[in-house]
């Protein structure tokens, strides 16, 4: 057997090209002729657009034309993928969504002009000389205060700034009631999921080129998806047909869902390039970034819990106010409803459980899938809950959570979905060992020594991921499908091309991707290249999210490799003269059971391309093979997390000392990117939970809108993590039985971070029962002074 | 238009710059030195740093006309002379300490100087010395590890993976 097949930690190969400054990022394109556009964008949250004068801007040095809203009048609007169904049986609210603002503005950073000039310098300058006159309106920021009646409505030709109130299961309403009514003890909590930023380290850039001699339009751009971006821009905004129109999306650095979306300057770009004949490129500064790319989580939760006499849970109930923002981003209904909703059960066997979920418009930036998208909501809450239930009753929270664990496989939730299989007091007992909590108390010990309190908090989690079921996706409001796509080519001297519909920005695909199919034929992972992130010579693909691309992605390229095995055991079958059935493959040989006749991967694949001793009667020549797999369930990736911190009583700073995490993936690829998608949430996690903040004041103004103001985690304000997925119960239905880790570590860290805070607190005589993330100083000062 | 003139990974260079032209987009956009990132506008994410006569420099925070006559390396200058990666980017490599790549360059850039300062940095000295390297993807753990090796330390005493 090869090196570097399923199970190696094969050291990257993308990463030579970034080390040595040869990575190709959108903003490394520049293409001949190229124009630049700036936008300016709204410094208010909500007003009337009564004019925008563009008159004097367009007689500056070097400006070649200004657009504004009018221009688009004939343009479609930024298409909403998902529709929501409210607890009326009726669709959620569905606002337009303007490429350039018309007619209002409704948060700060919408666009108002686009001025294309010569260069970047030009174009900004012009900028500065367009009249804008905006009668400033009141701006609604506040969720609950935006469903006041007579509240500012974000939208005119709307009834209300509720989008839906979405209830699941609406069936389970009244026993869950009931159910909480009869409990022996009832636990509840008021919490927020705090608004972030995602902030991948590449802002985002648009290229747009039109080829008149074609008719041909080119996007280059920053996503983790170029095929939906193809078909949202395509058919809902510009209305170019797909075969005209092709995405690229090259090196991207960094998305965390940011870049799954459809935006305004991807569309703009496109669109200028035809009509001013030349390419038109944006480069987003990270000023215009924090107010234009969709932010994430931002609820507002209530949830009880309902114990019976022996701690068993009995029921679940939560009321989540989540916050859309001024416009529906790409998928945003579906983040808090069915990728939120449904993992309420976590791991445990909570009989009922009743979800509600208002989503509401406000002056704000839109919001969206953030890493975890909904997942990280769900298990904050549930897992803040136990420890505050576990805290109540006097008991053990990791023995409170054991005894409620869903232990047998299959699982149907009461949330309507089916946990194929598991092993939760797994992932907790090694947790147990690797975060060496026996020797917690002894540090507690030293930490008190040095005057400094000193927490625990433990959580398990579960995520959904390998998205989605089409089928399914499509019941629930989906409109798209997201099966995965790839195509195999094998070249004629045995050298292999996958090109698939996944996207790499990060996540190493073109090292693993290429493992997995080394491992299936037993060549060298050097023989193999993963192509991926152009339109134009990979296979339509849902692209890269929801931890979906090994699950998904991987699974369809395993079922288009198994089609080039089957017919290169045909040819190998015709070239030995033996029954196809007798045929072996085996590192990279075909043989013949039972006697010395084999032959080589090259020499069929040669065969196959120079086909003069060939089964032409049966089989065509050439070895290409393309798969779509549409997978039968979500997966469903879990485990259990442990943070120590230290909090100084004096100012009420708190330092993560310790970090350890146990996820079940099931079956790993390469563990060494595995360890580093993990790290890598754990961070985000400990930002959300420690540092990271996006505020609004009550006039809609982002008050964070650079890293001077929004603190991203740096290198000193997180440790050393202990990872660890030797607990593998490999899922049930893809071929490779992957679950997928690019989000667990996001998902299953918030709530360790501030169980751990909570725990310190307590240690030291503090009744704290909760604080909002994120954990700041002043807010854990305040709350210590009771 | 004012001229610059410097000397970049070795290399004399010349060009046409506006008054206001940052260094970074001189590098970028007159010398095509795509390697040098831009991540924000505030100098805080490091993403663009580069060497000025030896000492760690973010270049969007001086202008192109400050680096008259001076000697620039970026990351397309790194490396062995033979092509390989030169013991920095090496361990990068060995121990997964990047994954989108972005901040790469910058990160690489800033363990140098690091290095060219304080040959044995403690853990807690480059997590310090890291702070104006923002980095999104790896949570730290893996680069700071990297640096350890990077300057001949034994890095299998950190937590367990």
């Amino acid at each position: 057997m090869p090196d570097g097949g399923i199970g190696a930690s094969t050291k990257r190969r993308e990463d030579v090209r970034f080390l040595t400054g040869t990575g190709n990022y959108t903003d490394d394109i520049n293409l001949r002729g190229q124009t630049y556009v700036h936008f300016l964008r709204s410094d208010v949250a909500h007003g009337t657009l009564k004019s925008v004068d563009t008159g004097d801007a367009e007689a500056m040095p070097g400006v070649i034309r200004i657009f504004t809203g009018a221009d688009f009048e004939e343009v479609g609007g930024l298409p909403c993928g998902w529709q929501v169904t409210d607890r009326d049986g009726n669709p959620m609210q569905e606002p337009g969504h303007p490429v350039i603002a018309r007619g209002k503005v409704r948060h700060v950073g919408e666009i108002i002009a686009a001025v294309v000039a010569e260069s970047r310098d030009a174009a900004r300058d012009a900028a500065e000389a367009i009249i804008v006159d905006i009668d400033d309106l009141p701006a609604v920021v506040d969720m609950k205060a935006a469903l006041e009646d007579g509240a500012t409505k974000v939208h005119d030709d709307l009834t209300s700034n509720l989008c839906y109130d979405w209830g699941f299961v609406e069936d389970n309403k009244q026993a869950v009631d009931d159910a909480i009514e009869a409990a022996a003890h009832v636990t509840t909590l008021e919490l927020v999921n705090n608004r972030l930023i995602p902030n991948a380290m590449e802002p985002r850039v648009a290229v747009g080129d039109f080829n008149r001699a074609t008719g041909d339009s080119t996007l280059y751009t920053t996503s983790q998806n170029p095929h939906v971006i193809r078909l949202l821009m395509g058919a809902f905004v510009l209305g170019i047909p797909e075969h005209k129109l092709r995405v690229v999306a090259p090196d991207v650095g960094g998305g965390f869902g940011s870049k799954i979306f459809h935006y305004a300057e991807e569309a703009f770009c496109t669109f200028a390039a035809k009509a001013l004949n030349r390419p038109v490129k944006w480069t987003s500064t990270r000023g215009e970034a924090f107010m234009s790319d969709a932010h994430g989580r931002d609820h507002v939760t209530k949830i009880d819990l309902a114990l019976d006499k022996d701690n068993n849970f009995t029921a679940i109930r939560t009321d989540t106010y989540a916050n859309m923002g001024a416009y529906l981003s790409t998928f945003a209904p579906s983040i808090p409803t069915w990728l939120h909703g449904t993992l309420m059960a976590g791991n445990y066997k909570t009989p009922v459980i009743y979800v509600n979920v208002k989503a509401v418009f406000t002056n704000t930036v839109p919001v969206d899938a953030y890493r975890g998208a909904g997942r990280p909501e769900a298990t904050f809450q549930l897992e803040r809950l136990i420890d505050k239930a576990a805290r109540e009753l006097g008991v053990d929270p990791i023995a409170l959570r054991r005894q409620n664990f869903v232990t047998e496989f299959p699982y149907a939730t009461p949330v309507a979905v089916e946990y194929d299989t598991g092993d939760y007091n797994a992932t907790m007992d090694k947790l147990e060992e690797i975060a060496d909590l026996k020797g917690f108390e002894a540090r507690r010990k030293d930490s008190e020594k040095k005057g400094l309190l000193r927490g625990l908090g433990i959580n398990s989690y579960i995520e959904a991921c390998g998205i989605a079921p089409s089928n399914l996706v499509g019941q629930l409001g989906a409109r798209a499908g997201l099966y995965e796509s790839a195509t195999v080519r094998v070249n004629a001297t045995g050298g292999i091309t996958v090109m698939t519909g996944s996207h790499s920005h990060g996540q190493g695909h073109e090292t693993s991707f290429a493992q997995v199919v080394s491992e299936m034929i037993g060549i060298d992972a050097d023989m193999i290249e993963i192509e991926h992130g152009d339109t134009a010579n990979t296979p339509m693909g849902m692209g890269t999210y929801g931890s979906r691309s090994i699950a998904v992605g991987g699974s369809a390229m395993v079922r288009a490799t198994e089609k080039i095995i089957a017919k290169a055991r045909k040819i190998a079958a015709h070239l030995m003269e033996a029954s196809e059935a007798d045929v072996e493959l085996k590192d990279g040989q075909f043989s013949v059971a039972g006697t010395d006749k084999s032959v080589a991967w090259g020499d069929v694949t040669l065969a196959a391309y120079v086909p003069h001793n060939y089964p032409l009667d049966e089989i065509e020549p050439g070895l290409e093979e393309t798969a779509f797999y549409d997978p039968a369930n979500f997966t469903y990736p879990a485990g259990a997390y442990a943070c120590e911190v230290e909090v100084d009583p004096e100012t009420g700073k708190v330092t993560v000392e310790r970090f350890a995490a146990t996820d079940d993936f099931g079956n790993v690829i390469n563990p060494m990117i595995v360890d580093g998608q993990v790290h890598g949430g754990i961070a985000q996690g400990i930002g959300q939970a420690l540092l990271e903040a996006c505020a609004y004041d009550e006039d809609g103004q982002l008050l964070t809108g650079s890293y001077m103001d929004y603190a991203m985690p740096r290198a000193d304000d997180v440790p050393f993590y202990t990872v660890d997925h030797s607990c593998q119960t490999p899922c049930t239905h893809n071929p490779l039985g992957v679950k997928g880790c690019g989000e667990a570590g996001a998902i299953g860290s918030p709530p360790s971070v501030v169980n751990a805070v909570i725990d310190a607190l307590q240690s030291g005589g503090h009744d704290v029962a909760h604080i909002d993330m994120p954990l700041t100083p002043s807010r854990v000062w305040t709350a210590m002074q009771g | 238009m004012p001229q610059v003139s410097m000397t970049v990974n070795g290399k004399n260079v010349a060009g046409e710059i506006e008054g206001r032209t940052l260094l970074v987009d001189f590098l970028r956009e007159n010398l095509g030195l795509t390697g040098t990132h831009v991540g924000c506008d505030t100098s805080q994410c490091g993403a663009c740093l580069v060497h000025v006569d030896g000492k760690a420099v973010k270049a969007c925070s001086i202008f192109a006309g400050e680096a008259e006559g001076a000697e620039i390396a970026t990351i397309e200058g790194m490396g062995e002379a033979d092509g390989t990666l030169d013991h920095v980017q090496q361990a990068f490599q060995d121990h997964h300490g990047l994954q989108c790549g972005f901040c790469t360059p910058g990160m690489v850039m800033s363990a140098h100087a690091l290095l060219k300062e304080n040959p044995k940095p403690s853990e807690a000295e480059i997590r310090h010395y890291l702070q104006g390297n923002i980095c999104r993807c790896t949570g730290y753990h893996n680069i700071v590890k990297a640096i350890m090796v990077a300057s001949g330390q034994d890095a299998t005493g950190i937590a367990a993976e």
